[in-house]
């Protein structure tokens, strides 16, 4: 057939001098510019577009927006795939490649709309009942191919090669909704003088004028609209743009298309998601058509009347040539006097006895034929209606058909409502749901309250926008609005009655739900409204059941014998419309997805054959290549020159804060387990914190510079904690100390020398230095000046080793690190990274972050002598509460592999040996290393201390890897208990 | 969504702040020895529905702990004052030790 036969010659908001290529299935097709992929499909005739979720059904075009249920497409073009889009909502762009999702081997012969023919079998609670419960092993056996038979779209692996971008608006007044109350309330706001954002997801403005005639007063009421709010500066127009979701503190979000005409230049993002912040928002969302529920009304050529109107008048399509519609309010009659002007054979199915007597003579004026108090029951078949059952006063009969039309009535658009928790309230005049009582800042407008008439939604929008600009405090005088009468008569509410049909009769057309589902449901007890939606999976597809939810909570109504209200609503969440992830993301991809951090001499490692690791924001080296072939290699001959030798490690990631003020012994006295009142000027003391509730915070050293100056280090990991509860405790519980506290982390470089070799290191490198040990003994400070720059050397040790660490001006890092490596040299002083750090740590039985990890007590970790007998400070009552001296409390214990070739491995679980591994066991490793001085792998570990004797046996389970592995509880210090090795 | 009247800094998003429990405790005076106190301070909570004293700190501001409060059900917020200066008009100043 030619393409566009279905098109008409004249009218529409299509541009007939800019065709469109596309490709559907293949297919390459012609459309025009302001098509959606929807009707430049219809308008080349295709009808079958998709297969259904669950049984494969042949399904069309169901409606002309976001509450499409049946046309899903995927677009596909190179290095990019989107699946489930509606392609009643896709602007149709050159190139577009489009293809329909749900069906093999092809659309037209699906080999699985057999699934059709089990039906019976895949009812409500199918797999639930089938799979869970005391047969849940078949669920695990038949998921993967019941996932593969039932679902929508396939989604890409791939990485999504397109861009978006975020931002964040201000405005006073937010008017969600581009339609004639919209349109008016943004006129009557920005004349009132409010900073207006007029959202429209279309794009193109003008809600449902859209569906009027391109040449009609309400085509030229929204051009003059239109025009007017575009040259008015203080409105935002904001085209292709969802508000999908609207958060606390009247904060909007927005994720707008870009145009799909202007193609894209490398970078540019595909979609924006704005964070739109206002004073005040106008509702005015619309309506949504409702479908009828009748034997096969799911089949390709069954159309939301309403849509049917705007394909005629928006797009020019003529969707059929031989048209029943069906309805039971007087808005689809317009969209059948339409049809038969524009030369369609139309016949008209009203379930009302006695319908408008104007509307019935219009009928006969246009050819229309009119039967009363007559539905449509059944429509037949396969992949386009041909025929349709009617049920009469005179009983049922076939009519001939290529088009059913239907109108179930109206719901208010009230999602968006919704998410701020005010619940939908149903109306018995409009049989349908509004939104309930409003906060001050909030107000609704048009068809979304109910408000159906053009001319009265205008009025409405005007009165909404004039007082959303008032609350903003904007009053200026606003003219009245501009009038429209399109002569539309009020939508009387009709009440589904059970389908006559024997076919299925589809509530939710995307989740494949049938009266018979919700019969099901009921019958089984499932009857409010959420259990329902969870037994049937109704309105869980991507467009949130939009067209099904009033037909199944009025289906469960008739079933239960109760009214609507009492069946309840459902509650909606954000999103509105399905958001792509990747717009949420924006640019925080990749590199940018968080900070890095660099230290000082991050240049010298990456030049040097680092390998790094990622440690928190910080990128630290993890072991050196020079050093061996793999970490495993490289740890352990780093971890031997530190001991033999001498080792360079980057320490510039440790947290550094500075303590001033009179009271600053007193504060640290206050925070630390051990005290450090006591502390001479020029000497540094290992401290430990810990919480309000007894459990170890952190660890570090702090410093005496001078009486009432101190010098603190925190863990890496730790030390923006550290710094936040510092200043808590002064700002909340203490204000009455004198102390400041003021990070200095990224002012010092530091580095760390250690091993035997450390000091004669220190002399070559600091020629005018006495480093000394009469100068500077363990835990001493020198300070001094390198090459201008402050400098501080601390005598401490980490590793066991003789060891200093040396702080230096950051930007003065880099030189200092070069010129200690220059110095040290010929001493053999090698770099290491994190992996012998720990390892060399772990020997010597220091605890870390695997054991100060948010659980243990100072007693657990073998410290509590730390604390002695002192008594106020932070954690000191908690710690000693009975549970924490329980006999069996884990406590830190070293743990050595007594298996030839094995290893331990930290998380490995602890049992004792002929004890079943099963559950919790008596504790775990912590941290394990392999130990040059003992030859074999060592550990430390957390275990239950009425069955941690030293000497004896435990079991480490390590079900990841399958393996289990003998070890002998030992001291946690591995090497050098007396610290002789400290003044080596 | 919360947007924080900083008394130094102005009105914020909450990104910048960093939450910081519960302000409607009493925390014991630092060498209380009484464990029940301490139990009290860290364990038990009202979670009312309605207005929460809470503390907040604007890490990525003035660094300042704040006592905000912030109505539960629909994050309005109520009040923002300086937690320092709340909490020193409830212990006045004393005499440093010496």
């Amino acid at each position: 057939m030619s393409s566009n036969h279905k098109r008409l010659s004249m009218g529409g908001r299509i541009d007939r001098e800019q065709p469109v290529e596309f490709t559907f299935d293949g297919r390459k097709l012609i459309g025009y510019r302001g098509d959606t992929l929807a009707s430049a499909l219809l308008a080349n005739g295709v009808t079958l577009v998709g297969r259904s979720f669950k049984y494969h059904r042949p399904r069309g075009i169901f409606s002309a927006g976001p509450e499409e249920p049946n046309a899903l497409v995927t677009l596909a073009t190179a290095g990019r795939r989107q699946p489930n889009l509606p392609a009643t909502t896709l602007e149709l762009a050159d190139g577009m490649v489009a293809e329909s999702q749900n069906r093999w081997p092809s659309l037209a012969f699906d080999v699985q709309s057999a699934n059709g023919l089990l039906a019976p079998f895949l009812s409500a609670g199918f797999y639930y009942k089938t799979f869970m419960g005391p047969t849940r092993r078949a669920w695990m056996f038949y998921e993967h191919f019941i996932r593969k038979a039932a679902g929508l779209g396939r989604a890409d692996t791939d990485l999504d090669s397109d861009r978006y971008d975020i931002s964040h608006a201000f405005a006073d007044v937010a008017i969600i909704g581009g339609g004639p109350a919209g349109l008016s309330a943004a006129r009557a706001a920005a004349a009132a003088g409010a900073r207006v954002a007029l959202i429209e997801q279309d794009f193109l403005l003008g809600g449902q004028l859209l569906a009027e005639p391109s040449d009609s007063a309400a085509a030229a009421w929204l051009r003059q609209a239109e025009a007017e709010l575009e040259s008015s500066e203080p409105v935002t127009l904001m085209k292709r743009t969802t508000a999908f979701g609207i958060y606390d503190g009247n904060v909007i979000g927005l994720v707008e298309q870009c145009d799909p005409g202007n193609p894209l230049l490398a970078g540019e993002a595909r979609q924006t998601f704005t964070m739109l912040r206002v004073r005040s928002i106008v509702f005015a969302t619309g309506a949504i058509e409702r479908p009828m529920v009748f034997s096969n009304n799911d089949r390709p050529g069954v159309m939301l009347a309403s849509a049917a109107r705007t394909y005629l008048n928006r797009f020019a399509v003529l969707p059929g040539k031989k048209i029943i519609v069906g309805t039971g309010n007087d808005g689809a009659w317009r969209a059948a006097f339409d049809l038969a002007d524009a030369g369609a054979e139309v016949t008209i199915a009203d379930v009302r006895a006695a319908p408008p007597t104007a509307l019935a003579t219009e009928a006969g004026r246009l050819g229309v034929m009119v039967r009363v108090a007559t539905r449509v029951v059944d429509v037949r078949r396969g992949h386009a209606v041909r025929r349709a059952t009617l049920n009469g006063p005179d009983g049922q009969s076939e009519a001939a058909c290529d088009l059913v039309c239907v109108s179930g009535g109206w719901s208010p658009t009230v999602h968006l409502t919704s998410h701020l928790g005010v619940k939908p309230e149903y109306r018995d005049d409009i049989g349908g749901f509004v939104p309930g009582a409003f906060a001050a800042d909030r107000f609704g407008a048009g068809s979304m309250m109910g408000i159906y008439s053009t001319t009265d939604a205008i009025e409405d929008g005007h009165r909404a926008g004039t007082a959303a600009a008032s609350f903003c405090g904007k009053s200026a005088p606003v003219p009245a609005p501009s009038k429209l009468d399109l002569g539309e008569t009020a939508t009387v509410p009709f009440r589904e009655i059970p389908s006559l049909g024997r076919g299925k009769a589809f509530v939710d057309f995307q989740m494949d739900v049938t009266t018979g589902d919700i019969e099901l449901a009921h019958r089984e007890g499932y009857e409010s409204v959420e259990h329902l939606k969870r037994y049937t999976t109704l309105g869980m597809g991507t467009e949130q059941g939009k067209t099904s939810n009033f037909a199944a909570l009025a289906a469960m109504a008739a079933l239960r014998n109760a009214t609507i209200p009492e069946t309840g609503a459902t509650t909606f969440r954000p999103p509105y419309t399905p958001v792509a992830i990747g717009a949420l993301a924006g640019r925080a991809i990749g590199h940018h997805f968080k900070p890095i951090r660099r230290t000082p001499m991050h240049d010298w490692h990456m030049a040097n054959g680092a390998e790094m690791l990622e440690v928190g924001l910080w990128m630290r080296p993890y072991f050196y290549r020079q050093s061996g072939l793999d970490v495993n290699d490289a740890y352990v001959a780093e971890m031997r020159n530190v001991r033999q030798a001498a080792g360079l490690m980057d320490i510039s990631t440790l947290g550094k804060i500075d303590v001033q003020g009179p009271d600053a012994a007193i504060f640290l006295d206050r925070i630390y387990a051990n005290g450090f009142a006591k502390l001479p000027v020029g000497r540094a003391r290992y401290g430990v914190m810990l919480r309000d509730d007894g459990i170890v915070f952190d660890d570090g050293t702090t410093t005496r510079l001078a009486e009432n100056r101190f010098f603190m280090t925190t863990s890496t990991a730790k030390a923006a904690d550290v710094l936040s509860r510092l200043e808590f405790l002064l700002d909340t519980a203490w204000p009455d100390l004198r102390v400041t506290v003021t990070s200095v982390s990224d002012e010092w470089a530091a580095m760390s020398v250690a091993g035997p070799k450390s000091r004669a290191i220190l002399s070559a490198a600091f020629p005018a230095l006495d480093v000394s040990d009469a100068a500077l003994a363990h835990m001493g400070l020198l300070e001094s000046e390198w090459q201008g720059r402050a400098l501080r050397i601390l005598r401490l040790s980490y590793s066991g080793e003789r060891a200093y660490e040396i702080y230096v001006g950051a930007t003065a890092g880099q030189q200092l690190w070069s010129r200690l490596l220059e110095a040290g040299g010929p001493l053999d002083l090698k770099p290491y990274g994190v992996e012998a750090l720990g390892a060399l740590r772990v020997e010597k039985g220091h605890v870390a972050g695997p054991e100060i990890d948010g659980r243990t007590t100072l007693d657990d970790l073998g410290l509590g002598r730390m604390a002695g007998k002192r008594a106020g400070f932070v954690g000191d009552l908690l710690r000693r509460r009975p549970a924490f001296q329980a006999p069996d409390r884990q406590r830190l214990v070293g743990l050595e592999c007594i298996e030839e070739g094995k290893r331990l491995r930290g998380g490995a679980i602890l049992f004792l040996p002929g004890e079943k591994p099963y559950g919790h066991g008596r504790g775990r490793v912590t941290s394990v290393t392999f130990s040059p001085e003992r030859g074999h792998y060592v550990g430390l570990a957390l275990l239950a201390g009425d069955v941690a004797s030293e000497g004896s046996e435990v079991v480490a389970v390590y079900p990841m890897k399958a393996e289990t592995v003998r070890a002998r509880i030992v001291s946690p210090v591995f090497l050098d208990p007396q610290g002789e090795r400290l003044h080596g | 969504m919360l947007r924080i009247e900083c008394p130094c800094c102005g009105l914020r998003d909450h990104d910048e702040f960093r939450y910081g429990g519960d302000a409607s405790v009493t925390r014991p005076a630092h060498d209380d020895p009484d464990p029940e106190a301490w139990y009290r301070y860290v364990y038990v909570r009202a979670n009312p529905a309605g207005l929460h004293r809470e503390f907040w700190q604007h890490v990525i501001g003035c660094r300042q702990w704040l006592v905000v409060e912030r109505d539960t059900r629909n994050h309005a917020i109520a009040s923002v004052e300086l937690a320092r200066q709340l909490s020193a008009r409830k212990s006045p100043a004393r005499k440093p030790p010496a």
